[in-house]
């Protein structure tokens, strides 16, 4: 409350003086015993206390709400993502890896443009319906993004909370900080994949085999910062549970921040899965996946007039990622309690 | 000062073996088809005697000893697969300069073009300067480095009407690779640099120099600017690991002959002693610039006493 206090007063006085019946001019011909008027006592309000209502989950999506672009923004996503899921169940689509044929001539449908024969994307070398294999892999890519972004969460919470609460444990988790920050994450993974034959997990797994670990450093920081501070002193001198002050006092300052990682960590997975795609350790061409249909496009981008094959997988993907990180960002600022006063 | 030098440096050294170790261990696990060319034709009883051969089914600890052994007189082995029987070293020591002139350059331009632009963010906040930035660092950050690469070649090549193979000796076909290697960091450094610029514009010498009837683009330059570099500095490192990993893709896309793109050949052909050279080569690298990066810092900023860094972890 004391934020509030200096600017509300300010406001009032500013306020009282700009209306004319209550400002200096209509005090001016006063005399000066009604200029001034004792106050009183009185006992209950003496021993009232402020009363704030204030709820952090509320204002948090109160400020979010607020930010019409990012409202849009997260709208749009959830269409994208949900149609991504549903479109195996709409009627009249076909296999994404269903070679289409054309029943006059027997030849596949090689390479149609968008629009052609009822592809409404085109087809690609082999005559697969683009419609059906970009949106099976923004399914796919989606499933990586998101699996990595919880094991990241859930893994960096705990070990942030341990490293921070258990000195023991300060050491070890220190240099195992020290090693994976100077090894870049992307050798680690081409290094996983290298060794383990590709699959979604090992793509899961080589992607948030050092993510977490930032997470964890930052979350460790905070519990440090935050851990003997008065109220928590006074809390665990009243015998409240550990888990009940990181849950209660420590969480509440992380949320901006995780939830940002979480946010970020989804375009980065799915920028990943392109970049191992590209360099001949993704997901064989029986699953579709952005990188792999981007990997596909490449091929064949520098002929002008078969250029849609890589443009509509990387509009999808380019929609998906910036929109995870503006909503991210947007989302972060609104849970911080910094930006609740108002 | 020195002392601390020492120090970092014994650090350093020890990270790096706990890392090679743990790498080399790692690499053990490789599919045992990366060691012979001719894999496919080979019965059982002469792939083990090609691993007995090559020692690969010794203990561990032997073979790392043997590897720690050989890798400090320079010997890292032979390729089998890329060009059998060549010296890994050798064939690194071919590839290395041009990635270093390369990421040099990126790195440069990405200061040359990310300052600036700060600077200019920092200056008209709130301003068509700071919406038109912000908008480009967002595109480069959201948006996979490996789907703008593409379209940068693919309009690029084009525009400045170059070849898709590399000609070193041609500046043209220079200036596509740099500058998709160098916009990843030209946004960082923007990003950062209007961020602390827009934190100090609220400090006490900024008002001063305000009262004094500074004008604001002086402010910016001469106080803010200034003060704005030295957290900056410590960005340095992570925007070093960020050219050595975008050189791996810009390589190999624009069939440049260096370090990046003969790991994706190499991961490509399977040819395990080659991926473990050049894996273990970036994880020198890596270490090398966060070195570099701290020592810049005590340069920078006289403040900033190492020591007590570390007393802080």
């Amino acid at each position: 409350m004391l934020f509030f206090y200096k600017e509300t007063k300010a406001r009032r006085l500013e306020a009282d003086l700009s209306r004319p019946s209550d400002g200096p001019e209509a005090w001016k011909d006063l005399p000066e015993d009604q200029l001034f008027e004792p106050a009183g006592f009185s006992a209950r309000q003496a021993e009232s206390t402020g009363y704030s209502n204030y709820s952090y989950w509320g204002s948090t999506f109160r400020a979010f709400f607020k930010n019409r672009f990012a409202v849009v923004l997260l709208a749009a996503l959830c269409a994208v993502v949900l149609f991504a899921f549903l479109q195996p169940l709409l009627p009249g689509q076909l296999d994404p890896n269903l070679c289409s044929v054309d029943p006059a001539t027997g030849i596949q449908y090689r390479n149609l443009a968008p629009g052609e024969n009822g592809f409404l994307w085109g087809t690609n070398s082999i005559g697969q319906d683009l419609w059906a294999r970009i949106w099976a892999g923004t399914r796919t890519s989606l499933t990586i993004a998101f699996f990595v972004a919880m094991i990241e969460a859930a893994v960096g919470i705990t070990a942030g909370v341990l490293w921070g609460y258990v000195r023991r444990l300060d050491f070890f988790f220190t240099e195992l900080y020290n090693i994976c920050d100077n090894i870049p994450s992307t050798i680690l993974l081409i290094l996983i994949s290298y060794i383990a034959r590709p699959s979604v997990p090992t793509l899961i797994l080589g992607m948030s085999l050092t993510g977490w670990i930032g997470m964890a450093r930052f979350i460790r920081n905070q519990v440090i910062m935050l851990r003997d501070r008065d109220y928590n002193l006074a809390s665990r001198c009243i015998g409240t549970p550990t888990w009940r002050i990181i849950q209660r006092n420590l969480l509440p300052y992380l949320v901006s921040v995780v939830m940002l990682r979480m946010a970020l960590t989804i375009p980065a997975a799915i920028g990943s899965e392109v970049f191992i795609t590209y360099i001949g350790l993704g997901l064989s061409v029986e699953l579709p996946s952005l990188g792999n249909l981007i990997n596909d496009g490449r091929k064949v981008m520098m002929q002008a007039g078969l250029r849609y094959q890589l443009l509509y997988p990387t509009l999808i993907l380019s929609f998906v990622t910036i929109a995870f990180y503006l909503i991210g960002n947007a989302f972060s600022d609104a849970a911080d309690p910094k930006n609740h006063l108002e | 000062m020195l002392r601390y030098l020492a120090k970092r440096a014994a650090r350093s050294v020890l990270t790096l073996f706990i890392i090679v170790t743990v790498v080399f261990c790692l690499l053990r696990l490789m599919p045992v088809e990366g060691y012979f060319s001719n894999f496919e034709k080979m019965t059982q009883s002469q792939i083990q005697a090609g691993l007995q051969s090559m020692g690969l089914l010794d203990p561990l600890p032997v073979q790392i000893l043997r590897f720690w052994k050989n890798a400090l007189q320079g010997d890292l082995g032979v390729s089998h697969i890329y060009r059998i029987n060549t010296p890994v070293v050798e064939i690194l020591a071919q590839k290395l300069p041009i990635s270093i002139q390369m990421g040099v350059a990126a790195m440069l331009l990405s200061l040359a073009a990310g300052l600036p632009m700060g600077l200019l963010m920092g200056r008209f906040k709130g301003r068509w300067p700071d919406k038109v930035g912000t908008a480009l660092i967002v595109l480069i950050q959201a948006v996979p480095a490996a789907v703008y690469y593409l379209y940068i070649q693919m309009y690029g090549t084009t525009l400045l009407g170059v070849g898709l193979l590399f000609d070193e000796t041609n500046w043209r076909y220079w200036v596509l690779p740099v500058c998709s290697m160098s916009l990843a960091n030209t946004a960082f450094y923007a990003m950062w640099l209007r961020r602390y610029m827009v934190d100090e514009s609220n400090k006490d010498y900024v008002r001063l120099a305000r009262a004094k009837g500074e004008s604001e683009s002086r402010i910016a330059l001469g106080h803010l600017f200034r003060n704005a570099m030295v957290p900056l500095v410590q960005y340095i490192p992570s925007a070093f690991l960020n050219t050595v990993v975008g050189s791996i893709y810009i390589e190999s896309l624009y069939s440049i002959p260096g370090m990046g793109g003969l790991l994706v050949t190499c991961v490509q052909r399977h040819d395990n002693t080659m991926v473990q050279g050049i894996v273990l080569l970036y994880a020198c690298v890596g270490i090398l610039g966060l070195i570099l990066g701290d020592l810049l810092m005590v340069l920078i900023d006289p403040r900033i006493t190492l020591s007590r860094k570390e007393e802080v972890r």
